[in-house]
This record gives structure tokens, C-alpha cells and sequence, in this order.
């Protein structure tokens, strides 16, 4: 490939720990414990390769990224190299004083979950009793110091009626950006999808609120929206490609192609270390599993949109059908795709609202690869 | 490089508008790739030649007047054509707030 260049963003995963359960964490539902993390040292060393590749923009995300206490030198060690630094975090484990520290290493943008537009539903959401309050201290620090502050909000079935109160909160926030993503359903969030799984009805007013509210809110709040795929006629160009655009380190120092890659329980994965940041992204099996079009079986194989959505997503296909190589079930060209929206359609219909909350425990009852559906 | 954050009500740029990157927008050359890129929360904004010469001379203390002034006679062009051009990227970018203005009075 020779078009093929480094990433212009790394996402950094600095741990798995984290005092939120969210059930639809894009976390592995294996994982990592704290003492498979990498040091300071190696979180260093692989900081330096990302900025001398190229890249020009790191996401520290987790878990929770503040879990660790070398976050501040990690932040100034990536500014230093003339990274722009991302904070991903669910702001409950911050004080004032560590934020003022982070923005004093170089920390350029915050980016803060909700789980939902009120305490009740954020704190059950994220198993996390008065998160909620927490997360309004964090938005309100954040923009007092200067920092730039995205909301992120995960929209599913049981918090889409309150998606223009969250809309408002991002407002009243001081928010410069706000991210509606709905559910993408790997990993956890596969493992809970019968609770939280919207309707199509649900999804068309979402889509509406948010085109209204970009409308409104014009040079006031920027609203990036995520859609589902499960009612979706065309797939995702999911990671603009697998292996082209984007690269992500987990906390063990695995290199992925997606935060979810390692839900394909047929591929291994390179660690830094072990060799060459440059040579994983060039050479590493995972990588090169699904890179460009090659890969690819009918009907993608001769599809005009085969270099605009590359086969949509690799993760979704190996969690619906067994296989990763196959068409995305959300294709309307899949033999699989009617039996995905009937599936969509019967979940999002269900009573269900309990969640398998995501916790170590539950994560080693649970891993093994999902059940494909009947096609 | 930088300008205050403004009132939580969208920025309407005029000739009187002193433009500069807030605080989480960077300008920074890109070398691996040999090009001048905007560098702001989950975006990444390349410039063309224009664009940059615009961007560039947003510093929280010229004008847009001033710098319409000043490329006007940099590049011997219309004035008119260039306050179009600057305050039509000026407002996109404000749009997508990644641009602050003070002093629209």
C-alpha cells in the first residue's frame, strides 16, 4: 500500500481500571489487571515513537486514564514532543488541584462522559453511586481552567428520552463540543444489546433533536453524532479502514487496529517492545489480516463502494456471523442483513433493562466468542 | 497566539472582529507531511497556502480590518475579494468554534 501513512492519532489506553461499570464499556470483556500495565518508562518510550512517526494527536483514555498516577507526566512527556493531548475520562477520580496540574503539563482538551442528562440514570448507568455530581465539579473546573471541554454522551434505549436535556446540560456546561454516539454493539455492549438496543422509532427522533439542535446551537456548541448500524442500509467505514487511519495501545501494550479488535479471538497481536512501533503498523499480522481490499470475499470484492466504506466493520461481522472476512451484516448486501434488523427490531421491543455490569468478574464468566445469529 | 473565550452566543464576524485561536486550537506545521495544520479537540484542520496566510495573522490583536489591510497590499489584490475570502473562512471557523473574537464593537 503505498499510500499507506502513520496514523495522525494514537489512542493510548493507559489501564482497564476504572470505578465506572459502563455496560457498554468498548473495553475487552477480558481485562488487562494492573499489574500487566506498562511502566512510566515504556508509556514514555512509546510516546516518543508516536510523536517521531508522525502522529500529531494523542487520546489518553482507559479505564480511567487518571486511575494511574503518572498520568501528569505522561501528558507533559507528549506535549513536549509536540503532541496535542486528548484526556478521555469519566472525571470522578479528579480534584481540582490534578486537573490544574494536567493543564500545567500540557494537557490541551477534556473530554468528559455522562451517562445520562440527571444523577439518577448517570450513576445507575455507570454503577457508579454519585458520579453524577462528581462529573459536574470536573465540567465546571475544566472550563474554569481554560481547558477546552467536549461532553461525551453513549445514547442507547434507556437514555434517548432525555437526549435533549443532555444537549442542554452540554449547553449550560460550557461545553465547546458535544459527541451523541449511539451504542456500537461489540465486547460489553454486545453482551447487554438486548437492553440497549434502541427502537428505529427512537433512533429517527434522536436523529431529528440532534439536526434541530446543530441548527440552533450553530457556532455555539459543535454536536458530532454517531449512528447506529443495525438499522442501516450501508455499513460504517469503520476506522476509515481497518489498519489505514488508526492505531490504538492497550494497557498492556498490545497495538491494535480498533479498541475492539481484540473481540477477534482469531488474531494476535504485537507488543511495543518487542519490536518497532513502525514495523507493527507496517507488518503485524492483525494489521495486515484486514488491510485494503484484498481480503475481501464477493460481494465486496467487486463493489463500487469497496475503497469508501472498506467492507464496514470487521469486529461486527466476527460477533454476528463467526467470521471476520465476511460481508458486515449491516450491508444490505449481506445474506445475514435482514436477520440483524429483525434482531435489532425484537431487542429494542423487549422488557429488558437489567445490565451485566462490567467488571472483572464478569468479564472472565463471559469471555468466550458471542453466539452468531441464525442467517 | 490566543484570544479570550467569548459569550455562549454564536460570533459574527465584521471588519471591526479581533480574531485568535483559543485556548485547545493550535497552528503547527506538520512535517511528516509538509503542511500547516489547525490541531483542535478530536479535529485536525490542514490549510491551504491562503488559508494559512489568513490564520496565521490571527493574534488576538489585528483586526480583520488590519488584516485585510495587509494582504491586500501583500498580495496586490482587490480588497473587496479579500474581505470576502477572509471573513467567509473567519465565520466557518468560528462556526465550528475553533476561532474567538473579541472586540466586535
Amino acid at each position: 500500500m503505498s499510500d499507506l501513512g502513520f496514523p495522525l492519532a494514537v489512542l493510548a489506553e493507559l489501564t482497564h481500571r476504572c470505578p465506572l461499570q459502563c455496560p457498554y464499556c468498548s473495553n475487552p470483556l477480558a481485562l488487562e489487571a494492573a499489574s500487566a500495565e506498562l511502566t512510566t518508562a515504556e508509556w514514555k518510550g512509546v510516546i516518543a515513537e508516536v510523536a517521531e512517526l508522525g502522529a500529531l494527536q494523542i487520546h489518553f483514555s482507559g479505564g480511567e486514564p487518571t486511575a494511574r498516577r503518572d498520568l501528569e507526566e505522561l501528558v507533559a512527556a507528549a506535549s513536549e514532543s509536540g503532541l496535542y493531548t486528548n484526556l478521555i475520562t469519566a472525571g470522578v477520580l479528579l480534584s481540582r488541584e490534578r486537573l490544574a496540574d494536567l493543564a500545567k503539563a500540557g494537557l490541551d482538551h477534556v473530554q468528559l462522559s455522562f451517562q445520562d442528562s440527571e444523577a439518577a440514570g448517570c450513576d445507575r448507568i455507570g454503577g457508579h453511586k454519585g458520579g453524577f455530581d462528581k462529573k459536574l465539579d470536573c465540567a465546571r473546573w475544566t472550563v474554569e481552567l481554560g481547558l477546552p471541554l467536549t461532553l461525551n454522551m453513549v445514547v442507547h434505549r434507556q437514555n434517548l428520552e432525555h437526549l435533549p436535556q443532555m444537549l442542554e446540560l452540554a449547553e449550560r456546561l460550557q461545553a465547546r463540543r458535544v459527541e451523541i454516539a449511539h451504542v456500537q454493539y461489540y465486547g460489553w455492549a454486545y453482551l447487554n444489546r438486548a437492553a440497549l438496543m434502541p427502537t428505529r422509532q427512537q433512533l429517527e427522533a434522536a436523529t431529528a433533536v440532534v439536526e434541530a439542535a446543530r441548527e440552533r446551537l450553530k457556532g455555539v456548541l459543535v454536536i458530532d453524532y454517531v449512528v447506529p448500524d443495525y438499522y442501516a442500509r450501508r455499513p460504517k467505514s469503520c476506522m476509515g479502514g481497518w489498519g489505514r487511519q488508526f492505531l490504538n495501545i492497550s494497557p498492556a501494550g498490545k497495538v491494535l487496529p480498533c479498541h475492539a479488535a481484540e473481540s477477534i479471538t482469531t488474531l494476535t497481536f504485537d507488543r511495543v517492545g518487542d519490536k518497532s512501533l513502525r514495523e507493527i503498523w507496517l507488518h503485524s499480522p492483525a494489521f495486515e489480516a484486514y488491510r485494503g481490499t484484498a481480503w475481501m470475499p464477493e460481494p465486496c470484492r467487486s463493489c463500487e463502494r469497496r475503497e469508501i466504506d472498506w467492507g464496514g466493520c470487521r469486529c461486527q461481522a466476527f460477533a454476528l456471523t463467526g467470521e471476520a472476512a465476511t460481508v458486515d451484516p449491516a450491508c444490505a448486501l449481506s445474506p445475514m442483513h435482514e436477520a440483524m434488523q429483525d434482531l435489532a427490531t425484537a431487542e429494542s421491543a423487549s422488557a429488558e433493562r437489567e445490565f451485566t455490569y462490567r467488571t472483572r468478574k464478569a468479564g472472565v464468566a463471559a469471555t468466550r466468542a458471542p453466539e452468531p445469529i441464525d442467517g | 497566539m490566543s484570544a479570550p473565550e467569548t459569550a455562549r452566543e454564536r460570533i459574527t464576524i465584521t471588519e471591526q472582529s479581533v480574531p485568535g485561536l483559543p485556548a485547545g486550537v493550535k497552528l503547527r506545521f506538520d512535517k511528516q507531511r509538509d503542511q500547516w495544520v489547525i490541531l483542535a479537540p478530536e479535529r485536525l484542520f490542514v490549510l491551504d497556502a491562503i488559508a494559512l496566510e489568513i490564520v496565521k495573522r490571527c493574534d488576538g490583536q489585528a483586526s480583520v480590518g488590519a488584516i485585510v489591510d495587509e494582504l491586500a497590499a501583500t498580495f496586490a489584490a482587490p480588497r473587496d475579494v479579500i474581505l470576502k475570502d477572509v471573513g467567509a473562512l473567519l465565520q466557518d471557523l468560528a462556526d465550528k468554534r475553533i476561532l474567538a473574537a473579541s472586540g466586535a464593537a
